[in-house]
């Protein structure tokens, strides 16, 4: 099938909200080294976030393709209205009960996302997506465990994840915000949408939750999270952004 | 037509002899020809040769060193008009690696990752067998080592720990 002008803006379109949302999730993660809560949870936070940033780095290379500036440029040369990640990826990463959380949530979300886009017809994004896809299997199963761990653990621990799921899941739905190109990323086979994705995640995710012995609240009793992916960000975005290109906006021309 | 095919074959080898003594330069025991990153070799109709590599991981930092590292035992064998391209086109998995590369593996240190039928569950990584004494009875402490390939374990045997190459789909 021959892309249309219209399935290429949907294309770009997913690739930068990918791209985004592991560039900024991996820098949050990034912030737990040195401060986890025992080391193998430091060295976890930090390789999660290698792995991030690897993906975003491939993701953005997609795009150069595509007739996008280059890699740097984007991920380090655009203000927050021109970001499309959704906003739980931008939080700070606050308790590590949040941080856990949203790193459950969320990876569980690109662990369905790349396996879905594995069998996209655009090739470049389904070679990636096999290759992340063995990649956020350790991530998800890292995240399950200490929801388990955690949620089968004392009183405090179980009141903390449950209070951690409640806040977090309004802002995990946020990942699901439709695209206005969802129509043409379905008709032409580049990916099936995010009405199907978030599905097989709530599927998903509500059973470990169950098997951790807490509860994911009701769907139909939270108000979604939404406008990162149209550029509308909360207050902590902007400041993170400041920070991660602090170094590289002094000299932008400089040899590393 | 058979004769270029001979020859294509040839020059296959003995690039790939080239390569192998290109060592990955986070475990120098083993070559990156052993580690099977190596997924291409060919001559364009110019005379360029060309070395695809694939990353094992996304995110690896060696892997930009590692396309140096081919670059530069190409000039030193003579081989001058050359190109070394990354690609995803044939995904990394650790099936990949040859028995020489899990002994080179071993010789390291490092407990090598099972074979595997193209997915991988928690049993596996809990039950890698110690690689100082051999004992099975050892407990996986984290998926996440010190570089994206190695988990931690620990060994209730010998009572050392250990580190393992993880497998990877």
């Amino acid at each position: 099938m021959e892309f249309t002008e219209k399935h290429v803006e949907g294309l770009k379109d997913l690739l930068y909200k990918m791209a985004d949302d592991l560039l900024i999730i991996g820098h949050r993660n990034s912030e737990w080294t040195g401060l986890g809560p025992v080391l193998e949870e430091d060295i976890a936070f930090s390789s999660m976030a290698q792995d991030k940033l690897g993906q975003a780095n491939a993701l953005y290379g997609l795009l150069h393709e595509l007739g996008e500036s280059d890699p740097d440029t984007i991920a380090f040369m655009r203000n927050d209205k021109q970001f499309h990640c959704c906003q739980l990826v931008e939080m700070p990463i606050g308790g590590y009960d949040f941080s856990l959380t949203r790193h459950f949530f969320y990876d569980h979300a690109d662990a369905i996302r790349f396996e879905m886009l594995k069998d996209s017809v655009f090739e470049p994004l389904a070679m990636v997506a096999n290759k992340f896809r063995g990649e956020v299997k350790y991530h998800t199963m890292h995240a399950d465990t200490w929801m388990r761990h955690l949620g089968k653990g004392d009183e405090t621990s179980k009141a903390r994840m449950q209070n951690a799921i409640n806040e977090t899941f309004p802002m995990a739905l946020g990942i699901f915000e439709e695209s206005i190109y969802e129509q043409e990323l379905m008709e032409s086979g580049i990916f099936a949408g995010e009405k199907t994705l978030k599905e097989m995640w709530l599927t998903k995710v509500e059973q470990i939750i169950e098997s951790a012995g807490l509860t994911l609240p009701d769907i139909n009793s939270v108000t979604p999270v939404y406008g990162g992916r149209k550029g509308q960000h909360s207050q902590y975005l902007q400041p993170l952004l400041e920070e991660m290109t602090e170094v590289f906006r002094i000299d932008p021309g400089a040899e590393w | 037509m058979d004769r270029d095919i001979t020859i294509l074959k040839n020059l296959e080898t003995e690039i790939l002899e080239m390569l192998s003594e290109v060592k990955d330069p986070e475990i120098p025991t083993i070559s990156i020809v052993d580690l099977g990153i190596v997924t291409g070799i060919s001559e364009d109709s110019e005379g360029t040769i060309q070395v695809k590599l694939t990353p094992t991981f996304s995110g690896c930092p060696a892997l930009k060193i590692m396309e140096e590292l081919v670059s530069q035992k190409l000039k030193e064998k003579g081989i001058l008009k050359h190109q070394v391209i990354t690609s995803f086109e044939v995904p990394w998995n650790t099936n990949r690696i040859t028995e020489k590369g899990l002994e080179a593996l071993k010789k390291h240190g490092l407990a090598p990752p099972p074979r595997h039928k193209g997915y991988i569950e928690l049993d596996v990584l809990s039950d890698t067998p110690c690689p100082l004494c051999g004992s099975r009875n050892t407990t996986m402490q984290t998926p996440f080592g010190p570089t994206l390939c190695r988990s931690m374990h620990y060994c209730n045997n010998c009572k050392n720990a250990f580190e393992a190459f993880k497998p990877v789909t």
